[in-house]
């Protein structure tokens, strides 16, 4: 069993975060999760159904509380951390309002941030009141109607994948994984409120890489008549009836489309958290091409950083889905006890 | 659709504009299609601003029409670019406004162009030198005409005589701003906007009173695309294009279009006539064409300047209805007199005439 004196900083309390504290609390450390919103579980409270099963993510959210709901864990939230030092074996935590929190190790789970897609000017996103991201669409199934910002259901609907990811005009040349399978799940979504609704995916290619998804994707098109496209959007416009007037090159057709659309939703992708990059810089921790934190070793050491005692979990390494995520995080509570336990400093 | 989103994103592309002492760089066909323009802006920032605009009789053309049609090389295209630049350092100029948006489009490539590869720079000086025996400095700062009409717009707004609306139902009237492709296209970071949402047109027809008409194919070429044209053969694709944007642009019922460049208002003007003739159609309100201004000739008449001294009977396009509809009074009579009284010939088939 761990002295007493060891303690855990958990710099997040999104669902790495949460997995890696309830990990390590069961194994006899003293954690302190800080988390920047009042609330904890991340981004999984802004999601309705997840893939590859629809399950209700607020599954994911009990779950996670459990995981958290132990005596050792101390949970601070609207905190931020400035900046992380070590001095010798002690790193010291301090945060925006002038707290400083000694550990004996670290983990950073500072998550991700989702691709502002105001950033894709020619989609019109913050100015055409129909177009929307995954994460607003979220939102109304969770309201249980899906409706244009009149009221009127749309009838036709769009899908972009890729909006911030592979795409290097804003500086993210990686895949966020997520956005392919993300789609699938919302077209289907889209169908299940609006039977008679067409629903149209716009994308590049589609990465269908984890279990179940290709599955998913094929009941989507068999069972929902969604329909692929494979071409990017190339611009976004209002005719006089308020509809949405898209141009998109069919490139398996290979001819341009013009296309008028009640509602177009943009997969916005994954991208390092501001919270995250400005603890890498005050604090000297290294970063990747994709900018997200760079792992000591991708094989051996995903979970461990450029400092020894401070560890990764989660997406501020790279865009994981929820089961990697809590795979991640359960991993670098293993860094952690080892780092700690074994003396493996 | 939400204003705010807009903002945020000119925000984003705020380009410093000088004040003051510029070296003016003139279109090859602004004088001859809308020769009003070009005197307008000479007129206002020298004799109503106060401002120092230098001119230089051995400015020539920058060759981008030849360089678009493919029949001249980027290094010669270049080299007469750096020849335009030693004419300003050698007048001690550092500021340049540009008059033509194909002229901005070039210089702001070749800038970019040697900013990314400085061996074409050091290649240009030295074809230069040895050509002309001139050095040359990069401008400090380079405006488009048209940012430098927007920088002072509200000075416009403050002497304006007539606003943007209708005299008979006091309703903004409805304006089609069109940029042109290589204003900020090509590098957003130079239009005042950038290229998705831009706001050089868009800023001075708000600030005079009007309202901006955000349509389905507003980014789309006005149908000049200098190949579409220039090659006898590809002049339908020209047309098509042009058709395409008028018949997106007509539910809208423009009351005008504003223009920033010499070839987008030339083609969305004379097109016009070409349809019409063609197969009858129009595409303004109540059966007449729709008329296309310049940004000088707009600011002149919303400033009360005479009509026909900005040039306006120089459109195939006429703009009584428009004049109407601004209650600005005007004399048809001497629609084609010179100003020594002289009458000039008068132009058949004009169209709104």
């Amino acid at each position: 069993m761990p002295e007493m004196k060891d303690t855990v900083v958990i710099v997040g309390g999104g669902s790495a975060g949460m997995e890696t504290a309830g990990q390590l609390a069961r194994a006899g450390f003293i954690v302190t999760i800080i988390e920047r919103e009042e609330i904890t579980g991340g981004h999984v409270n802004d999601w309705y159904h997840l893939f590859p099963d629809r399950r209700d993510s607020l599954e994911v959210i009990e779950y996670l509380n459990r995981q958290i709901n132990n005596g050792n864990i101390t949970l601070l939230t609207g905190k931020t951390v400035e900046n992380i030092n070590k001095n010798n074996e002690t790193f010291f935590v301090s945060t925006n309002d002038g707290d400083e929190i000694s550990a004996d190790a670290v983990v950073m789970a500072t998550g991700f941030d989702l691709f502002r897609s105001e950033r894709k000017e020619e989609y019109g996103y913050g100015i055409y009141d129909n177009v929307i991201t995954a994460a607003d669409l979220e939102a109304l199934f969770r309201k249980g109607k899906v409706a244009r910002v009149d009221g009127e259901i749309p009838q036709k609907v769009g899908l972009v994948h890729c909006v911030g990811s592979r795409d290097e005009k804003v500086g993210n040349v990686y895949c966020s994984k997520l956005c392919c399978v993300t789609a699938v799940k919302q077209a289907m979504e889209i169908r299940k409120h609006i039977p008679d609704a067409r629903v149209f995916c716009f994308y590049m290619d589609m990465r269908m890489g984890g279990a179940l998804y290709e599955e998913l994707y094929r009941e989507s098109q068999e069972k929902y008549g969604i329909n692929y496209i494979r071409g990017k959007v190339s611009e976004v416009s209002e005719n006089i009836s308020n509809r949405l007037v898209i141009k998109v090159e069919d490139t398996l057709a290979g001819r341009p489309l013009r296309m008028e659309l009640d509602l177009l939703v943009l997969m916005a992708g994954m991208e390092m958290s501001e919270g995250g990059a400005g603890i890498a810089r005050s604090s000297g921790l290294k970063t990747g091409e994709n900018r997200f934190f760079a792992p000591f070793d991708h094989h051996f050491g995903s979970n461990r950083s450029n400092i020894p005692g401070l560890f990764y979990a989660g997406t501020c390494t790279a865009p994981m889905n929820i089961t990697e995520t809590i795979s991640h995080a359960r991993a670098a509570a293993a860094d952690v006890i080892d780092y700690l336990r074994n003396g493996n400093r | 659709m939400k204003a705010e989103g807009k903002k945020r994103i000119w925000a984003e592309y705020q380009k410093e504009i000088a004040d003051d002492h510029f070296f003016y760089v003139r279109s090859c066909i602004r004088q001859t299609f809308f020769p009003g323009s070009e005197q307008f802006f000479l007129h206002f920032m020298r004799d109503v601003l106060g401002k120092d605009v230098y001119e230089n009789p051995s400015h020539t053309t920058c060759t981008a029409i030849g360089y678009h049609g493919d029949i001249v090389p980027f290094s010669t295209i270049m080299t007469v670019v750096a020849r335009h630049f030693a004419l300003m350092k050698e007048a001690g100029y550092k500021n340049i406004a540009i008059s033509c948006v194909t002229s901005f489009g070039i210089y702001t490539e070749i800038i970019e162009t040697w900013k990314h590869f400085p061996a074409e720079l050091e290649k240009t000086r030295e074809y230069l030198l040895k050509a002309t025996g001139r050095e040359f400095d990069i401008p400090e700062n380079m405006a488009h005409a048209s940012d430098i009409i927007y920088k002072f717009r509200n000075e416009i707004a403050d002497k304006a005589k007539y606003r943007l609306v209708s005299k008979q139902t006091g309703e903004p009237l409805n304006v089609v701003e069109h940029i042109g492709c290589h204003y900020s296209k090509m590098f957003p970071k130079y239009g005042v906007g950038g290229a998705e949402f831009p706001n050089v047109l868009g800023g001075m027809i708000e600030a005079w009173g009007g309202n901006v008409v955000d349509y389905p194919e507003r980014r789309h070429c006005c149908g000049f695309g200098f190949r579409q044209y220039l090659i006898q053969a590809n002049r339908g694709y020209s047309l098509s294009n042009s058709v395409k944007k008028f018949e997106s642009m007509k539910p809208f019922k423009p009351d005008f279009v504003l223009t920033n460049c010499p070839g987008c208002n030339m083609f969305m003007d004379k097109w016009q006539y070409t349809i019409k003739e063609m197969d009858g159609t129009v595409y303004g309100d109540s059966g007449e064409s729709i008329p296309v201004l310049t940004y000088e000739e707009l600011a002149g008449l919303v400033m009360g300047y005479n009509p026909w001294d900005l040039g306006l009977q120089y459109h195939m396009v006429q703009s009584e209805p428009l004049l109407r509809k601004l209650g600005i009074e005007f004399d048809p009579l001497n629609k084609y007199q010179t100003k020594d009284g002289k009458q000039m010939p008068v132009p058949e088939n004009l169209i709104n005439a």
